[in-house]
């Protein structure tokens, strides 16, 4: 599942990783500031993401009464359909 | 032809007939207590009977709830009946009593409730954490109302990245304990993060479902998470006390389900706030170092001046000697062109000495070079005049 683009809960999990990392202290410079420019980026896309977002719906058209037709077959007398 | 049966097969016959009902599995029989006792394996024996007939009935030992039987008692048994042909009795075996005047319908509530629990289905242990960022929600409701709308509401208002699958079902009446282990199980086959099952408040009676066990068992084996959201009433229903968490509503159950974006946006602005304060350090850090460097640095230069002033000195020091030098060579030609000038015959002619030539010929340096009567040329400084040996004398 680790394929193409990484989720949101991937990016926000590596920010606070990144954050958790550089206020750690310890690191060399280049590392640090490499680590920063990570991060800045992400949080970036992660904004971007939110703002982006609009909630998808999306109904099963699976027959109920097919699947209680055939479990439970001594309730399905008089369908809704 | 008469046909004879046995004993045996009469009582296998009875036991088969009994047992390919399935409602004589599991029912409930309202009635009155008389003839109890306890045997000697603790298990209790009675009968149930009313004005017309009577059940003998067997409680075993170790079952889950005997607290309303007593002599007299107008009470609700629950258990399944069987013929048992050792002995030839037909008996009701009972696994739950309660008062009747508690009404059906908390008598199989209490019944189930005791049951599961004994089973362990609502262990805080195996209630599993809620995914923090759910992808996909699946709700189990019924299509009809306002129940999903409203949680479609919350989810689109806290957390519009999720998607939402409904499975429909109704949420009441005879098809909905299937429907309901159909939208959970159907869920689960769709990848859902997690199920919201719901309904809108609804009457102790019309939340059957809600307290019916074979959707508890539903709820339970799901893979995934299971939030239930069923209406405001005082009671829990047993699919509040079996799902991994449970809301008052909805609405509340879909809170539950999805983080708010706003927080999670002001959690990124914090990220994003730290991170600038943790490069920032950084920096402060490194340039710090780099003014320790500098200051170390600074440190050699002073030696660099000394061999600069040396290098000076040294150039100065060669100018002044090749000066002394040139000076003493000077001297020295002076000295030579002085010489040389003291060399110069013409010095010596204006002293008052004089060059004697032999006309046309060489200097007389000797008297043996003349003869009396030879022509000679007398030079001074300032000319020359022709002249005779008169004589010569040898010294």
């Amino acid at each position: 599942m680790a394929s193409e683009k990484p989720s949101f809960e991937d990016m926000y999990r590596r920010l606070e990783e990144i954050a958790a990392r550089l206020e750690a202290g310890g690191l060399g410079l280049e590392e640090a500031l490499a680590l920063y420019e990570e991060g800045m980026r992400l949080a970036r896309l992660c904004h971007e993401i939110l703002d982006a977002a609009q909630l998808r719906i999306n109904r099963l058209r699976d027959e109920l009464s097919v699947y209680v037709d055939e479990q439970f077959p001594y309730v399905s007398e008089e369908g809704e359909e | 032809m008469l046909d004879v049966w046995s004993v045996s097969r009469l009582a296998h016959t009875l036991q088969d007939l009994i047992r390919s009902d399935p409602s004589l599995e599991d029912l409930w029989v309202e009635g009155e207590v008389s003839n109890l006792r306890q045997g000697t394996r603790g298990h209790l024996y009675f009968t149930l009977k009313d004005l017309q007939a009577q059940v003998r009935c067997v409680m075993f030992g170790g079952i889950w709830q005997a607290q309303d039987l007593e002599n007299g008692h107008h009470v609700l048994a629950h258990g399944r009946i069987d013929y048992y042909p050792t002995r030839g009795d037909l008996q009701f075996y009972v696994d739950f009593v309660r008062s009747a005047g508690v009404g059906i319908f908390r008598a199989q509530f209490e019944r189930v409730l005791a049951k599961l629990e004994g089973e362990g289905l609502f262990d805080e242990s195996r209630k599993r954490p809620l995914p923090p960022f759910p992808k996909k929600i699946g709700v189990a409701t019924s299509p009809v109302g306002a129940v999903f709308q409203d949680i479609c509401n919350v989810i689109g208002r806290r957390w519009p990245l999720a998607e939402v699958v409904l499975a429909s079902t109704p949420v009441q009446g005879p098809e909905a304990v299937p429907g309901l282990i159909w939208a959970i199980h159907r869920l689960n086959e769709e990848g859902v993060d997690l199920i919201i099952i719901a309904r809108g408040g609804g009457s102790w009676e019309e939340l059957t479902a809600f307290n019916d066990e074979s959707v508890a068992r539903a709820v339970f084996s799901s893979r995934v998470p299971v939030i239930a959201g069923v209406g405001h009433q005082p009671d829990l229903t047993i699919v509040d006390l079996v799902a991994d968490r449970r809301a008052p509503t909805p609405s509340a159950a879909a809170e539950l389900a999805v983080p708010d974006i706003s927080v999670i946006k002001g959690q990124l602005r914090s990220y994003g706030l730290r991170l600038e304060a943790a490069a920032q350090s950084y920096l402060t850090t490194y340039r710090k170092e780099l003014r320790g460097c500098v200051a170390r640095l600074d440190a050699y230069t002073p030696k660099i001046d000394h061999l600069k002033g040396r290098l000076t000195g040294l150039a100065h020091r060669i100018g002044l000697a090749a000066q002394r030098e040139i000076k003493a060579l000077a001297r020295e030609v002076e000295a030579i062109s002085a010489r040389l000038k003291a060399l110069d015959p013409k010095a010596v002619l204006r002293r008052g000495y004089a060059l004697v030539y032999l006309r046309r010929g060489p200097v007389v340096t000797s008297v043996s070079q003349v003869e009396p009567g030879a022509q000679i040329e007398v030079q001074l400084a300032d000319g020359l005049f022709p002249a005779q040996v008169l004589r010569q004398y040898g010294f």
